[in-house]
């Protein structure tokens, strides 16, 4: 378990330093400063993998705790770790930020110095999110992502990228006032920030309910659920790859790992009885993401879009409420970071070179970029869930989890699967099939630094794909504890329950 | 018997070898990778088909694939007398397609990536058969899938052949969306996946029913016939038939291998694996048994009036699987088997003699310019008229013993089978006339094609011809293992079977009636041949004049029943109206977006007119404050009043 070092901490402060000390450097040493961003992210994937060979698959209990006081007047601590349910994405954000750095490498020709910082600062964030375990520490992480992710895509994104970046501050920030209302609301009650005792806490089921709409409304703006999804397709559309990959990989998860460190085991009761209608909402966003993708021509708005069925899946298993359904939307997500993460870089890759995302200027492309189609496809395939590759254990485990907790909403589902074909496929049909496009002939090949983003993620694919069992086994034990909280309604809060029905 | 294991990993290796080296450094070397893993895969085979017959058969685990909670399931192999069957048909074919693509694909551009394609094919297709639970049927039932859709598409740059890819994928989803609830059913049913505690247990489970919005459904139905949703898509029967003619724009060898001889009888393989399920559900048998004759008269209707040589081949294909569904709906999974095995030969071998003529013929498909080419390519003839034979029933060769053996089950098995063996029976004289049919328009009669054409027509080289020899060898004599009794044979096939699939009882049907089936299929056999030489070597102004009498009825099947027009109109064009014009255009950017950006322009437009009253004018804030006053005092004065 000891590995020497701190390892939590190193990982959410080596970005951040790294970011600060990148802003000392002279904004003329434009190399230095992309090497130096690059070696801060490889050196915190490094330094994060720990997490990976030393995590304790046997208890629920958190790891790589580090606990000090912060603000001691409120109880707020410096308190961090660790389970089944946050490690693998800490993980993935490590990883995700190097190609963000690979990917932004030739794209990013202004602000260097500036894009980069974001960059690191946002890692560090992402990573100081999900290994929370004091509210007020989260909050901090959650809104201190904010700041840098808005200013990538409102300063090194497309022609419409004030209003999208704007439009994405203002809806997630609306979201996220609620819930530091039910953050106070929390502290008064339980005269703590801490999350793990926050999750003893037996709430009146009145209560819970309105807790509960208060953190759904931040974190399902975040996912984003249907019908809160609209900034998704502007941000994800203006953002510059680097900023669409990490949106789409780690930032939307947010929201769902919400769900599960925060909605499920402090607020079960209302959890439950809200079940169905969340349930609900998944399945409109499985079925309405898929069917808007049918009509988009823009190919960034499309995946985007696409987002929204995917996650949909992923709100869905979570909701199910049983093993197969939170283990298939938790793996699910980190396949949905992987698979779009990846199709995201590869709209990158032409679109810096034709610095177009309209899908009809495209067509052979095939022909002209046969590697790259090779691997276009790939994520394409692992995209519609092709047993063999990673988005096939998610779904198949989500539709089972959700066949078991509600069957009409498991064929529905179902449904999306053979949407998420017809778009997916009709995209690449009219992207690398056909005649060549004339605006896209003498195209150069993908060169090799291109190409080892996408081999990166190439490889988890496969390897969730037929060996998922590596990052199935993380979860079991949390999950299953998860579940215990759900589901074990205590009699005292049923005599609450009882007496506030009375009492009103 | 661990070798096994290799038989569908040699492929795979084959593909990677090629997918990563094929285009840069073996370039027209590229067949070697894939023919020798091939080739491997054949002799082990064979092997494991000696073994079983000795009596040895083998169920193992490979590793833990999915492990959720008390959901688990493995990657393992299931190697019994129905896949050792399934092996021989998968390797043998495929070894030959192989060989033939050697020279029909010679100096392609893509020459690399088709045969790695064809080993991921090979790889995925002996997935699925060898595997021992529903999951890794479904792995490779999606993979075989995939290839055809690559495939299908490998001439990306023509538009019909990308359709075509696309469509075929996204038709089979739709009886895959069947399938994969049938294996979540079937795991939550039985706890597990694995084909032996599944089959084991069904019959316990063979009483309860599901109620779906009041309609009280047998569980054990309910299960086979969504299964059976994915057996429909991926061979093609109706009402999902559309995909299959479209695969043509694939290149002819893969037409040979995956979209006759092996893929698309996977929904029959399935069915017979299937068969401790099926058979305990009468009603999911009868839909079994007449969605299988009816598509094989459908399908056969069709034919009669197409040009398009590898059309008619493949119409001919829906329609014998048609034979094959309609011989396991009555119980008769082993001829359904047996005919899935002799249909592999002389179809592959049709498909790959068209391919030569294509080759002959500078990738012509249409045979009204075709015709007298007997003298220009006499193996290519003579081997594809055997296979038509054969397909037409006639005594002796491989497709006569196979079609005898489902039509007699399907007479000798009463009730709904007496009328399928009225369909299939029927359907017999039509295969016969179309083959025939194909034959004479193509071989005999004068050249209709240019001269040019005409001034290339030449015999393919040995490399294709050698395998369509080979085949040869198998439409005529892969029946000899399933020569019935009456015969004075013994039906080792059946026999071999057994074990998996057991035999079907007849009790009351009498020797003179199994005679009167067989003659009756060898007379309509003769007689649709005799009706080809009529209309297209004797008098070829009859079919003229009938298509111009019964134009109605022509036009109707030119065109194919309209099926694919009524799929536009009733899926895809409403799908994409909804999207672009509902979802899309209305829902999202009107209703969502205009609440969305709504909100703030509400907050703007209050704060603009709130901000009328901060005008800095002194008079105004006088009357403002003196009215608020008034009101205040009213207040009170109401308030001390009450």
């Amino acid at each position: 378990m000891d590995v020497g070092y701190p390892v939590l901490s190193v990982v959410i402060f080596l970005p951040i330093i790294g970011g600060i000390l990148l802003a000392f450097i002279g904004r003329h040493l434009e190399s230095f400063i992309k090497w130096g961003a690059l070696l801060v992210s490889i050196l915190t994937f490094i330094l994060s993998l720990p997490l990976f060979t030393n995590f304790d698959k046997t208890t629920h209990l958190m790891q790589f705790v580090e606990r000090k006081d912060w603000i001691p007047q409120f109880g707020i601590q410096y308190y961090v770790g660790v389970d089944g349910i946050s490690v693998l994405f800490i993980l993935l954000s490590a990883l995700i930020t190097i190609l963000c750095v690979l990917i932004s490498w030739n794209s990013i020709k202004e602000k260097v110095k500036e894009f980069y910082i974001s960059l690191l600062l946002i890692e560090g964030a992402m990573i100081g999110v999900f290994a929370s375990l004091d509210f007020f520490l989260f909050y901090i992480f959650w809104e201190a992502m904010l700041i840098p992710m808005y200013l990538i895509i409102g300063v090194w994104g497309g022609p419409r990228r004030v209003y999208a970046a704007i439009k994405f501050f203002l809806y997630t920030l609306i979201g996220s006032v609620l819930m530091l209302v039910a953050i106070v609301y929390l502290y008064l009650k339980a005269d703590t920030f801490n999350i793990l005792e926050l999750h003893t806490l037996a709430l009146p089921y009145k209560t819970q309910i309105w807790l509960f709409w208060a953190l759904l409304a931040a974190f399902a703006v975040k996912v984003p659920m249907w019908p809160v999804h609209t900034w998704l397709p502007d941000a994800h559309t203006e953002a510059p790859t680097a900023g669409s990959v990490i949106l789409a990989a780690i930032l939307i998860k947010m929201g769902a790992y919400g769900f599960l460190r925060f909605m499920l085991p402090m607020l079960p009761e209302a959890t439950k009885s809200m079940a169905p209608f969340l349930i609900g909402l998944s399945v409109i966003a499985i079925i309405y993401g898929g069917i808007v993708c049918l009509a988009q021509n823009d190919l960034k708005r499309l995946i985007a879009y696409s987002s929204v069925s995917h996650m949909g899946f992923v709100t869905l298993g979570i909701f199910a409420l049983n093993p197969q359904g939170i283990e298939g939307g938790i793996l699910q997500m980190i396949n949905h970071g992987i698979v779009t993460g990846a199709l995201f870089l590869c709209v990158g890759i032409i679109y810096d070179r034709t610095h177009s995302r309209q899908i009809s200027d495209y067509g052979g492309l095939a022909s002209i970029m046969p590697v790259y189609a090779g691997f276009f496809m790939l994520f394409t395939l692992a995209s519609i869930g092709l047993p063999g590759l990673n988005g096939f254990i998610g779904e198949f485990l989500i539709i089972l989890g959700a066949f078991k907790a509600k069957k009409l909403t498991a064929v529905l589902a179902a449904t999306g699967i053979i949407i998420g074909a017809g778009y997916m496929l009709w995209l690449y049909q009219r992207i690398f099939f056909n005649e060549v496009n004339e605006k896209i002939r003498g195209l150069e090949p993908m060169q090799f630094k291109e190409a080892l983003t996408l081999i990166l993620l190439a490889i988890f694919v496969i390897w969730i794909g037929i060996y998922p069992n590596t990052f199935l086994s993380f979860m079991h034990v949390s999950v299953a504890h998860l579940l215990d909280k759900v589901h074990q309604a205590t009699p005292e809060t049923m005599v609450t329950i009882n007496s506030i029905r009375g009492g009103f | 018997m661990e070798y096994t294991v290799w038989i569908p990993f040699l492929p795979l290796i084959g593909f990677i070898i090629n997918i990563i080296f094929g285009k840069k450094i073996l370039r027209t070397q590229a067949h070697w990778p894939s023919t020798l893993a091939v080739f491997g895969s054949l002799v082990l085979s064979i092997m494991a088909l000696w073994d079983v017959i000795n009596g040895k058969t083998l169920n193992y685990d490979l590793y833990n694939w999915i492990i959720s909670d008390n959901f688990r399931v493995s990657v393992g192999f299931l190697v019994d007398q129905l896949t050792a069957v399934m092996l021989i048909v998968v390797t043998s074919v495929s070894f030959l397609v192989h060989v033939y693509s050697i020279g029909y694909m010679h100096g392609d551009s893509g020459y690399p990536r088709f045969f790695a394609y064809l080993s991921l094919f090979t790889f995925s297709m002996l997935m699925l058969v060898m595997a021992n639970n529903f999951l890794q049927l479904y792995f490779g039932w999606e993979a075989v899938g995939l290839c055809s859709y690559l495939l299908i598409g490998f001439w990306y740059e023509k538009r019909s052949a990308s359709d075509a890819g696309k469509k075929a994928f996204i038709v089979n989803r739709f009886g895959d969306f069947g399938f994969g609830l049938g294996v979540i059913i079937i795991f939550l049913t039985f706890g597990t996946l694995h084909y032996v505690p599944v089959f084991g247990r069904v019959e316990e489970i063979v009483t309860q029913s599901v109620n779906i919005y009041g309609l009280e459904i047998n569980l054990v139905t309910l299960i086979a016939l969504l299964l059976f949703c994915g057996a429909v898509g991926k061979s093609a029967q109706l009402p999902l038939h559309v995909w299959l003619p479209d695969a043509m724009e694939g290149p002819t060898p893969v037409s040979a291998l995956i979209h006759a001889a092996t893929m698309v009888t996977a929904g029959v393989f399935m069915v017979a694996r299937c068969s401790p399920i099926f058979d305990l559900s009468h009603t999911a048998m009868n839909v079994v048994a007449v969605v299988g004759g009816l598509t094989a008269l459908f399908a056969a209707t069709i034919a009669l009036v197409q040009n398009d040589i590898k059309r008619v081949i493949a119409y001919s294909t829906i329609s014998q699987l048609g034979y094959m569904f309609l011989a396991c709906g009555v119980g008769a999974y082993g001829a359904g088997i047996f005919h899935l095995y002799t249909h592999a030969y002389f179809k592959a071998l049709l498909f790959l003699c068209a391919g030569s003529v294509m080759h002959a013929m500078a990738g012509e498909l249409d045979m009204q310019k075709m015709g007298g080419l007997k003298k220009y390519m006499p193996i290519t003839y003579w081997t594809m008229l055997i296979a038509s034979l054969s397909i037409s029933g006639i005594p002796g060769l491989a497709g006569f013993f196979s079609k005898d053996e489902i039509l007699f089950s399907a007479y000798a098995a009463g009730g709904v089978g007496r009328f399928v063996w009225m369909l299939g029976t029927l359907a017999a004289l039509l295969t016969a006339f179309y083959s025939f049919r194909l034959i004479f328009l193509t071989f005999h009669g004068d050249f209709r094609g240019t001269e040019e054409q005409k001034h290339h027509l030449h015999e393919s080289p040995p490399v294709m011809t050698v395998p369509l020899l080979l085949l040869c060898i198998g439409a005529v004599a892969s029946g000899w293992v399933g020569i019935p009794k009456i015969l004075g044979g013994s039906n080792h096939f059946g026999e071999f079977l057994s074990p998996v699939l057991h035999h079907p009882h007849y009790e009351g049907v009498t020797h003179s009636e199994e005679w009167m089936t067989m003659g009756l299929s060898v007379f309509v056999g003769v007689t649709g041949i005799l009706v080809a030489i009529l209309f297209y070597i004797k008098n070829p102004s009859i079919p003229v004049r009938l298509a111009q009498s019964f134009s109605f009825i022509y036009r109707v099947l030119w065109n194919k029943y309209y099926v694919d027009e009524f799929y536009n109109l009733i899926v895809v064009r409403p799908v994409l109206f909804i999207a672009k014009s509902i979802i899309d255009a209305f829902t999202d950017r009107k209703i969502i977006e205009g609440i969305v950006n709504g909100l703030p322009a509400l907050v703007g437009w209050t704060g603009a007119q709130l901000r009328k009253t901060q005008n800095g004018i002194l008079q105004h804030y006088g009357i403002i404050m003196a009215t608020g006053l008034l009101f205040i005092l009213v207040f009170v004065l109401i308030r001390a009043i009450t």
